[in-house]
């Protein structure tokens, strides 16, 4: 049998290996997404005192440790059996948005979207950040550089440090927020309110203008109906800080609604000897192997997931978009409310409205009178031994849960990290644009190379911090191989 | 061709934190890039490791090497990358000292598999799966590298000419850094820490001392400290007296004590050992003439209980490259 490995795979957070098996017939008989990778968090923070959480779960992830700093320390709010003052929760969320704005912006200008402003087959040495500067102009360039500055800025002045912040404590939070930080942070939101708008506009004039774009983001290749994940308010309406876990099926009926601490319950996590990392699956349905479909207990916690998952958006503009989201991709309403969307694709362009969301939600957070109060945390009289913690990290739903003893010494942590959730989903999408480039030996080049990487990209904004301004060369190898190891042939595309 | 030097950042077993903090020079990036032609860095662009492969040894003028050394595959690409570059830099706490993942030592490897593949609430393993080195599917073999029973600092496993502490190297250090070589400035002599002070956080702190005793430790949730005061006089364990300055003490000024992620200050060969003595100077232990040895021991230990996990809180950035062994295998 032959095989096709594409190592490493480049532009996502970690580590990753893709190996492709061929049939006797030249088609696509396998693929393996495989995670080489291994920390160890859940055993080594056992005996850790439970308040250093924050700070050492921070290092889980350098590009959204906010997500896990976040996730901690509501964590710890439960396991101290602490309820944050008002002000504290309003600070956490505020910071919070800060964060989704930096974090979706690159990742439309910088990782994901080349492949989408310039569409998949410009030439491979535009399809990258010059490119998008060239397309879009070099004043947006600048832009995105000044936006991820900016809210990185607030970032360090509400969380301590630009990355791996250190303000968070189980009920409350260690800083006040100064009446001129307040000014200078409502500025920024309404820049990044102007920015996201912009933005949109950018997407809208590119890609939605574009018959042949739009003809790829509904094409089969990136089409897969499975269960939708996203937290929400009372009102069924998205956010990213706070609210219950809300899972739609693939037809918009609400198939689950839970309470973060009730996880366990509804999610488990299958182990594979090929990959470090686990596959979490709906336990209700059941693991039924990388297959989509109501029967299968695949689900995705993405942008797309989130929208599909909401019943629609707490703030004005994002609203809007949002209607005109499912208008234009078709979707049909039932019991007042869209049904999911499935072309992955599309969670480019969800991101993008959850950008617009998060920068409205900054923008009133920054103009609560609230947000400047003194009160900002309760100090925990009791340690209730126990507590779990999630929030929606711009990946997917991110859960911590810890048990401690009766000092706060941990005893066990387990973690359901945002891109964990997706894990099968990504194999299954890079599955399906493999099986549909190569067929009989015939391997589409350049399309497999840069398909089968959008396949996971769209998932995985994670390091959209990433390329801005640093448009090197992006070459990616496939070596194509027998089963003894002979390499049959090497695909190359360099930058 | 292009005729600058080239620069790669690699992370090992790492966050991509270190990444994060490069990107975070901002608009200073377009210098950096103007000076250097970036040729690996697989979170940022898709340069395979047979490309580096492919380059002549030596060609890579200054490799930034973030991560600890916990995998098989870590340990190739330090080899590697060592080869292939002038200039190999310890980036960041990981590589220095073991970082966060070097809390793993403290634990055995069968420990590790157990809880994430074995125990955990969540899982669905009945079968009692756990990934393995080579594993025989349908179509063929599928390899993962090893997972360690320790984790490594960088020297320990290659030559490293330059170490740049923090958990990330803050970005104005960073700049300071590359600020220097581009403008042609003598390194220091190999083996030297750079983009970072020689002396201490306290250095770098606007809290004030009073040199007043503690007579126990407060856990950070046990109280509110005050904003001014030094943390490690009002019993918060603030690591800032046994951890190198250069970071300008972001952590106390948020309300929150140093965890001494830039590792110890210069001359200082252990962290912890560093911090168990400045601790001793600092508490109280009353008066003891007249109590009994019984007494003394109790007292002891109740100060001893008011730091519960003293190997994590003093090497929580610097297990594998401290005096302490960590847990036998």
């Amino acid at each position: 049998m032959r095989r096709i490995s594409i190592n490493p795979i480049t532009r996502l957070e970690g580590h990753g290996k893709i190996d492709i098996f061929l049939d006797e017939h030249g088609n696509v008989a396998n693929t393996y997404f495989q995670v080489p990778e291994l920390r160890g968090f859940e055993q080594f923070c056992v005996g850790r005192p439970a308040e250093d959480m924050p700070v050492i779960t921070n290092r889980i992830c350098g590009v959204c440790p906010e997500a896990h700093h976040m996730a901690s320390v509501k964590a710890l709010d439960r396991l101290f059996g602490v309820e944050p003052t008002p002000a504290a929760k309003k600070i956490r969320e505020l910071f919070y948005t800060a964060f989704f704005v930096t974090d979706h912006t690159t990742h439309f200008y910088a990782l994901g979207g080349p492949d989408f402003i310039l569409g998949p087959d410009a030439p491979p040495a535009e399809r990258n950040i010059l490119g998008v500067v060239k397309k879009v102009g070099i004043e947006a360039g600048k832009q995105v550089i000044e936006c991820r500055a900016r809210n990185h800025h607030v970032i360090q002045m509400l969380g301590g440090r630009g990355i791996h912040p250190v303000a968070g404590v189980p009920g409350g939070w260690s800083k006040a927020v100064s009446a001129a930080e307040r000014a200078e942070i409502e500025t920024i939101a309404n820049q990044n309110v102007e920015f996201a708008l912009f933005t949109l506009k950018v997407f809208d004039q590119i890609v939605l203008g574009n018959p042949a774009y739009l003809d790829l983001v509904l094409s089969d290749v990136y089409h897969h109906r499975t269960y939708s994940m996203g937290t929400v308010d009372e009102q069924n309406r998205l956010n990213f800080y706070d609210g219950k876990i809300r899972v739609v099926d693939p037809e918009g009926r609400e198939f689950l609604k839970y309470d973060a601490s009730d996880y366990a319950q509804h999610i488990a996590e299958r182990v594979e000897p090929w990959t470090y990392l686990k596959f979490p699956y709906l336990k209700k349905i059941g693991w039924k192997g990388f297959v989509d479909g109501a029967e299968s207990g695949v689900y995705t916690a993405t942008p797309l997931s989130r929208l599909n998952a909401a019943d629609r958006l707490a703030t004005p503009l994002a609203q809007e978009q949002f209607e005109r989201f499912y208008q234009t991709l078709g979707a049909k309403t039932v019991n007042g409310r869209y049904q999911p969307v499935h072309h992955r694709l599309a969670t480019h362009w969800a991101r993008l409205i959850e950008l617009l969301y998060a920068a409205e939600r900054m923008q009133e957070l920054a103009r609560d009178p609230e947000i400047t109060s003194p009160e900002i945390r309760k100090i925990p009289q009791n340690v209730a031994g126990a507590g779990v913690g999630c929030v929606e990290a711009p990946r997917g739903t991110l859960t911590h849960h810890y048990v401690s003893d009766e000092r706060a010494i941990l005893t066990k942590v387990n973690l359901v990290v945002g891109t964990t959730n997706n894990h099968a989903a990504i194999s299954m999408s890079i599955r399906r644009a493999a099986e549909k480039l190569i067929q009989g030996f015939a391997v589409v080049e350049e399309g497999l190379l840069n398909r089968v990487e959008m396949a996971f990209r769209l998932y995985d904004p994670c390091f959209s911090c990433a390329t801005h301004a640093l448009p090197g060369a992006m070459p990616l190898m496939v070596n194509i191989k027998s089963q003894e190891g002979e390499t049959l042939k090497s695909l190359r595309r360099d930058g | 061709m292009s005729l600058r030097p080239k620069l790669s950042v690699y992370w090992a077993s790492s966050c991509g934190g270190c990444e994060i903090a490069v990107v975070n020079l901002h608009e200073k990036l377009l210098k950096l890039d103007e000076h250097f032609e970036l040729v690996f860095c697989p979170c940022l662009m898709d340069t395979k490791r047979a490309d580096v492969e492919a380059m002549p040894d030596g060609s890579i003028a200054i490799t930034l090497f973030n991560g600890a050394i916990r995998t098989e595959e870590n340990e190739e690409m330090a080899l590697l990358l060592r080869r292939k570059s002038k200039l190999l830099v310890a980036f960041g706490a990981c590589s220095f000292q073991g970082g966060i993942p070097a809390l793993s030592n403290f634990h055995s490897r069968d420990d590790h598999f157990r809880t994430i593949y074995g125990e955990n609430v969540s899982l669905d393993n009945l079968t009692q799966v756990v990934p393995r080195p080579r594993t025989e599917v349908p179509e063929g073999t599928l390899e993962l590298p090893v997972f360690y029973a320790k984790v490594r600092t960088l020297a320990q496993c290659v030559k490293v000419d330059y170490f740049m502490p923090g958990c990330p190297p803050e970005p104005h250090q960073v700049w300071n850094v590359m600020e220097g070589i581009m403008s042609g400035q003598t390194l220091p002599p190999p083996g030297s820490v750079i983009g970072a002070g020689t002396s201490s956080v306290c250095d770098e702190c606007a809290r004030t001392r009073a040199t007043k005793v503690v007579p126990r430790f407060y856990r950070t949730f046990e109280v509110a400290p005050d904003p001014d005061r030094c943390l490690l006089e009002q019993g918060i364990v603030c690591m800032g007296i046994a951890t190198r300055d250069g970071c300008g003490a972001p952590c106390p000024k948020a309300n929150m004590p140093c965890t001494g992620c830039y590792g110890s200050p210069e001359g200082v060969r252990d962290q912890g050992a560093k911090m168990v003595a400045a601790l001793g100077s600092i508490l109280d232990m009353g008066e003891y003439k007249g109590t009994t040895p019984e007494e003394l021991t109790q007292k002891v230990e109740a100060l001893l209980a008011s730091i519960p996990d003293p190997a994590g809180t003093y090497y929580k950035y610097g297990a594998a490259g401290s005096i302490l062994g960590g847990k036998a295998q």
